[in-house]
């Protein structure tokens, strides 16, 4: 078990160098900071004086090095719109993003697990069909055409919610409503077949042919095996919840971190880009690294193979 | 239990068809058979035969794909179809099942100790220590080192072996009537095959248990079973006691089951093969379904099915038209030139 944890651990630190320098690397691939920020019809001179203020005129693996160096040490750099910390900039947006996207999360889990454990148990009856289709419109409609569309059936027709804004929780019940139906669907559909796949699997047939009455191999046989693909899909969800936003944030003028990335990206503000990408890799890698952990704890199978593959 | 003189199974024209979408389709097509306290039976036939799904049907354990029609009746009381609660009370207390593939019977999460435990909570109310020391007690009986240390174990730490005597345990911790053997070896390698039929066979004698043991392989049943059935395309085509279906096969397809056969005795010689596949269900030849791999076959077996009918002993039956015109007597190899002759390791 300890090697196990090891091993995930290493892992989770690797990929999160990996994200530190891709977020270096992606940014100064896309073009000239100095130029994008002052503008094409900027005097040299300026150019110049400002790729000096922000380092930009070292070569790029000094930069590089820099870079890795501050972001160990958490100092991030500035804004070079307004010279406040990105940090700062980023972590104040962060409870108003938190503030949509948690509820949304507890909305598709309560929604999405449920719905996707009856579908399977009813397989092919007119209520396996409904919540299948309904979760096939939530799976491929585009989430900014969900919210639009609710916004203007909700917003714009009936006048029960403001269309856009903060400020109130009406404010709040467009954007994770949205959010909450997509990740619902997409919950519910790897439950059923999560789900689907275990109730075909030998052992419940050995459970049912040893005298468990069928409720009980539902809840001690099949969920428990069901649950552990289930987690990989909820965890993902959980790492999006700093990034996952990004859309619905902008068709709601919800000033959290994922319209602010619009922003910054807009403005070429690479600090700030720099933090939210940060932050989102941070997140998906911690998520990613929880539900490793408790793969182990779920699936025994998990435990000893790599403990034996690591020995 | 009070009517003694019921036999203890009695299964009368079995059926079994799937829900194919746009229609049923016929798997099992009416099967017949009796089992008595503490007999053993062998049920043979090449995969796709209808082997399981005869036992399955009888247990309910088909799901809802699946119509079942015919007759079980378990102490003479008729419990196919019967509701699942009724069902599950009878499943592991008076039948018990084994299947196949041992390594993916049992719970990959549970550990082996909750899963036997499991059973003799249902069946016999046993919890905590008591169910404990039993379970202890049957992975002994079942011939496991440290028993007490493989209930705190999961599956994937144990062998193929292992885990089938892991589920003879949990088979027998409800001490059934009846214990049905589904190709209990058919996944494990020779020596650990013996082990467990010799494990089966004296776990019967001494709880005087009826063993229903169901394998592709004619050599596994002979040593086991009293009685034989072959069955074929959802049919029993062939029915006898053990010796004289040894001595004296009578049907086409036991015969060529025979033929497959590696002699023990004799040098190493090339097997034959019976020609040609099981027909998919939804497929099947009219008349008699082996004809078309059958040397004998003539025009009458492709126009009606034929039944089973006494065969030149007591107690054996065959479903052939052309008992009388073919040559009597003991394993007769078929000839090498009409049949392709095909390497076995
Ligand atoms: N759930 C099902 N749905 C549709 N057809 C099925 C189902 N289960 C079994 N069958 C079909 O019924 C026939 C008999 O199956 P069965 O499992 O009884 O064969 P078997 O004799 O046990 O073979 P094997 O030696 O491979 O176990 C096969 O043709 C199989 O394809
Ligand atoms: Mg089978």
């Amino acid at each position: 078990m300890f090697a196990y944890i090891l091993n995930r651990v290493a892992r989770a630190v690797l990929t999160l160098i990996i994200i530190v320098s891709l977020a270096f690397v992606i940014l100064r691939m896309s073009g000239d900071p100095a130029i994008m920020i002052l503008g094409p019809e900027a005097p040299p001179q300026a150019v110049e004086a400002f790729r000096k203020a922000w380092g930009l005129d070292q070569p790029i693996w000094v930069q590089y090095a820099k870079y890795f160096g501050a972001v160990i040490q958490g100092d991030l750099g500035n804004s070079m719109r307004d010279g406040r910390a990105a940090l700062e900039v980023v972590w104040e947006r962060v409870p108003l993003t938190l503030a949509i996207t948690v509820p949304a999360l507890l909305l598709n889990i309560l929604i999405g697990l449920p719905a996707g454990v009856l579908a399977a148990l009813f397989r092919n009856t007119a209520y396996d069909r409904l919540i299948m289709m309904v979760s096939v419109i939530g799976f491929t409609v585009p989430s900014f055409v969900m919210g639009l569309t609710l916004s203007l059936l909700l917003a714009v027709w009936l006048r029960l919610l403001p269309s856009g804004g903060s400020g109130t929780v009406a404010h709040a019940v467009l954007p994770v409503v949205t959010m909450g139906i997509i990740g619902a669907a997409v919950i519910a559909r790897f439950t059923r077949s999560a789900m689907l796949e275990v109730l075909g699997q030998p052992y419940i047939r050995t459970a049912s042919a040893k005298g468990v009455p069928w409720s009980q191999v539902i809840t001690r046989h099949a969920l428990a095996n069901a649950a552990i693909p289930t987690m990989t899909i909820i965890g993902f969800m959980v790492g999006s919840l700093v990034a996952g936003a990004v859309v619905v944030e902008s068709v709601f003028s919800w000033p959290g971190v994922g319209r602010l990335l619009v922003t910054a990206v807009a403005n070429r503000d690479l600090a700030v880009v720099q933090v939210i990408l940060l932050l989102i890799g941070f997140t998906m890698v911690a998520a990613n690294l929880a539900v490793d952990l408790l793969y182990g704890w779920v699936d025994p199978r998990m435990r000893t193979k790599t403990a034996t593959a690591g020995a | 239990m009070s009517v003694v003189s019921e036999p203890l199974l009695t299964i009368k024209n079995l059926t079994v068809e799937f829900d194919q979408g746009a229609h049923f389709v016929r798997a099992l097509h009416g099967v017949d058979f009796v089992i008595e306290r503490g007999q053993s039976i062998g049920i043979v036939g090449e995969s796709g035969c209808g082997k399981s799904i005869t036992w399955l049907a009888a247990l309910g354990l088909l799901g809802s794909k699946a119509r079942t029609g015919g007759s079980v009746r378990l102490d003479g009381q008729e419990i196919l179809n019967c509701s699942d609660r009724a069902l599950a009370h009878l499943r592991g207390s008076r039948i018990a099942m084994i299947f196949q593939d041992p390594a993916s019977s049992l719970n990959p999460v549970h550990r082996i100790g909750r899963q036997i435990g499991e059973a003799l909570r249902l069946h016999r109310g046993l919890t905590g220590a008591a169910a404990k020391a039993e379970a202890t007690r049957l992975l002994d009986r079942v011939g496991m080192s440290n028993p007490a240390q493989r209930l705190n174990e999961y599956p994937h730490e144990l062998s193929g072996g292992m885990n089938q005597r892991v589920m003879i345990a949990m088979a027998l911790a409800g001490e059934p009537d009846l214990l049905i053997a589904d190709e209990p070896t058919t996944a494990l390698d020779a020596t650990i095959q013996a082990q467990i039929l010799e494990l089966l066979n004296n776990l019967r004698r001494e709880n005087d248990m009826g063993l229903v043991l169901i394998s592709h392989d004619l050599g596994v049943v002979a040593d086991m079973a009293e009685r034989v059935a072959v069955m074929y395309c959802g049919r029993v085509v062939e029915e006898s006691q053990v010796d004289r279906l040894f001595d004296a096969p009578r049907h086409p397809y036991t015969r060529g089951l025979m033929a497959a056969l590696p002699d023990i005795d004799g040098p190493k010689r090339r097997l034959k093969a019976i020609p040609g596949m099981v027909p998919p269900p939804r497929n099947l030849p009219t008349g008699c379904t082996f004809a078309p791999r059958c040397d004998h076959a003539t025009e009458a077996c492709a126009s009606r099915v034929p039944g089973l009918r006494p065969a030149g002993a007591p107690r054996h039956r065959a479903a052939c038209f052309h008992l009388e015109d073919l040559p009597g007597g003991s394993r007769q190899p078929a000839s090498p030139a009409q049949q392709p002759v095909q390497e076995t390791v």
